[in-house]
């Protein structure tokens, strides 16, 4: 038997580790590598994560997530400044309030995807808070440290980490810690002194398609959170394989899969996180390209694919409509929740409304049809 | 009825002319839970170190090759409808396929139990 990837039990040196590398070993975690860090993949078994997670509280370690402060001024110029690089609205992000953005080159293809958030303290004003992902920050940050008005500065913030904790039974899980966090409203974000902790910024978002939480705290206080978490019975550790299992379900986008330099928000069915105002003013990177895949659509497009029968198809497997190649695998495993068998892939514009479409699977074709994202509906908190 | 090892983590049960064939459960272990099986078809001829079966586990896809030369005479149905049955039991109603042996004495070249487990030790 063969072809798995290899086991790391060894660990190359060069591999950083969050701060609590030595509870997931003693919870008899398999580490692997993972964007330049050692990590988690799995504690019980990527299947009961992924179902637990459903349907209680999965707890994640996220802290190898790139975490920085974007300071200015004021909003306004902050807004301003984070705007030159990425097409979303930020100016109108609301104190408190975060977004799904994508920071793009010049050719409108996507250097990496991130979350913003404003601050909800008043004091703050200025202050955006970037998460960004583990494999990209060096790169981002230098990007965007290169890009910035005179009068706004990027200050990276490597110690603080970051856990997530997702589920339906999340709230209650977290309501122990501070009465206020299940008044969070889905994309709200709140300084809070959590018992026990001390100051944290929680957030209501995730990565999974549940109900959720991050929770941003410093390194040297991040084990005593994640202790608190773990104690709870409606809690369970889940590692990277499950955190895979639950995005690709949910239909989100991984950087290095669905996105990358060459990938435009359109083609990655991303439209939404481009508003009318900046669409009217086009005064985002790569706009002309983007504007134009707008108008006439892109020559491709990110799409859910369900095979039919039970064979799986990972990433690389080619799209087929007969014998002509029509697009490629980005994502694909099995969905615990789904049952079966789920990927997600480019098609080319023209093979977009056929009927059936073929992965290839070990030579072999495997029907599958283009369906709707996501495989499993969203539960975020509304 | 003897078990012998294959280095790739296959065991085969000789029964007269006929080895069965399963991942041990070492390897099940290292591939976490298996959610499909790709089996033989029965009739085919198969050597020594061809690919014959193919297990999915929620990470990844193995191949899982013959240890040994033959006919496949029969396959686990059950796998099909039950791929968890690897992880449950790889050992016993995990088996994957059924093969007349065609030259007995490529068994030899096999490991018993004491060598399978300091080669599994060596390779931890």
């Amino acid at each position: 038997m063969a072809g798995q990837p290899p086991e790391t039990s060894s660990t190359p040196e060069d591999l950083k580790r969050t701060p609590l590398h030595g509870r997931h070993a003693a919870a008899g975690a398999k580490l692997v590598p993972f964007a330049g860090y050692e990590m988690p993949v799995q504690y019980r078994g990527i299947v009961a994560e992924h179902q637990w997670t459903r349907e209680k509280a999965g707890l994640f370690d996220v802290s190898h997530m790139g975490q920085a402060l974007l300071l200015g001024p004021d909003h306004e110029a902050a807004a301003k400044a984070l705007e030159t690089l990425v097409p979303g609205d930020i100016a109108s992000l609301k104190p408190g309030r975060m977004r799904y953005t994508l920071l793009l080159n010049e050719e409108g293809g996507v250097i990496d995807d991130l979350m913003v958030m404003r601050p909800a303290d008043r004091d703050r004003d200025g202050t955006l808070l970037l998460v960004v992902n583990a494999a990209r920050k060096d790169v981002d940050f230098a990007h965007l440290s290169s890009r910035l008005p005179a009068g706004v500065r990027l200050t990276p913030a490597p110690s603080l980490a970051l856990l997530a904790v997702q589920g339906p039974a999340s709230a209650g899980v977290l309501r122990a810690l501070h009465p206020d966090i299940a008044s969070l409203a889905f994309m709200e974000a709140r300084e809070l002194a959590l018992d026990g902790v001390g100051q944290a910024i929680v957030t209501r978002s995730g990565y999974t398609g549940e109900d959720g939480f991050e929770i941003s705290v410093p390194d040297d206080k991040v084990g005593e959170l994640w202790d608190l978490l773990a104690a709870d019975e409606r809690v369970m550790p889940v590692g990277l394989g499950a955190r895979d299992s639950l995005r690709l379900e949910a239909g989100l986008c991984l950087y290095g899969h669905e996105l990358d330099e060459t990938t435009s928000p359109i083609e990655a069915d991303l439209d939404w996180t481009i508003p009318k105002r900046r669409r009217e003013a086009g005064d985002f990177p790569g706009a002309p390209r983007i504007l134009r895949e707008i108008a006439e659509g892109p020559s491709r497009r990110r799409v859910g694919l369900k095979p039919e029968g039970r064979s799986i198809a990972r990433e690389g497997a080619e799209i087929r409509r007969g014998e002509e190649v029509v697009g490629i695998v980005t994502s694909g495993g099995f969905g615990p929740s789904a049952g079966g068998a789920v990927a997600m892939g480019y098609v080319s514009r023209d093979a977009l409304g056929a009927d059936t479409l073929d992965l290839v699977v070990r030579g072999k074709a495997a029907p599958a049809r283009i369906v709707p994202l996501p495989f499993v509906p969203h539960r975020y908190a509304r | 009825m003897t078990t012998r090892y294959s280095k790739d983590h296959e065991w085969v049960r000789v029964e007269g002319e006929v080895a069965t064939v399963g991942i041990t459960t070492y390897a099940q272990e290292q591939l976490g839970d298996v959610v499909f099986v790709e089996l033989p078809e029965v009739g085919k001829t198969v050597a020594k170190g061809d690919e014959v079966a193919v297990v999915e586990s929620v990470k990844a896809a193995s191949e899982v090759y013959a240890p040994v030369s033959g006919e496949i005479v029969e396959t686990n149905g059950a796998l099909e409808g039950e791929p968890a049955k690897v992880n449950a039991d790889a050992a016993g109603e995990g088996w994957f396929f059924k093969l007349r042996l065609s030259d007995a004495s490529e068994l030899e070249a096999l490991m018993d139990e004491a060598a399978y487990k300091a080669h599994v030790e060596a390779e931890a």
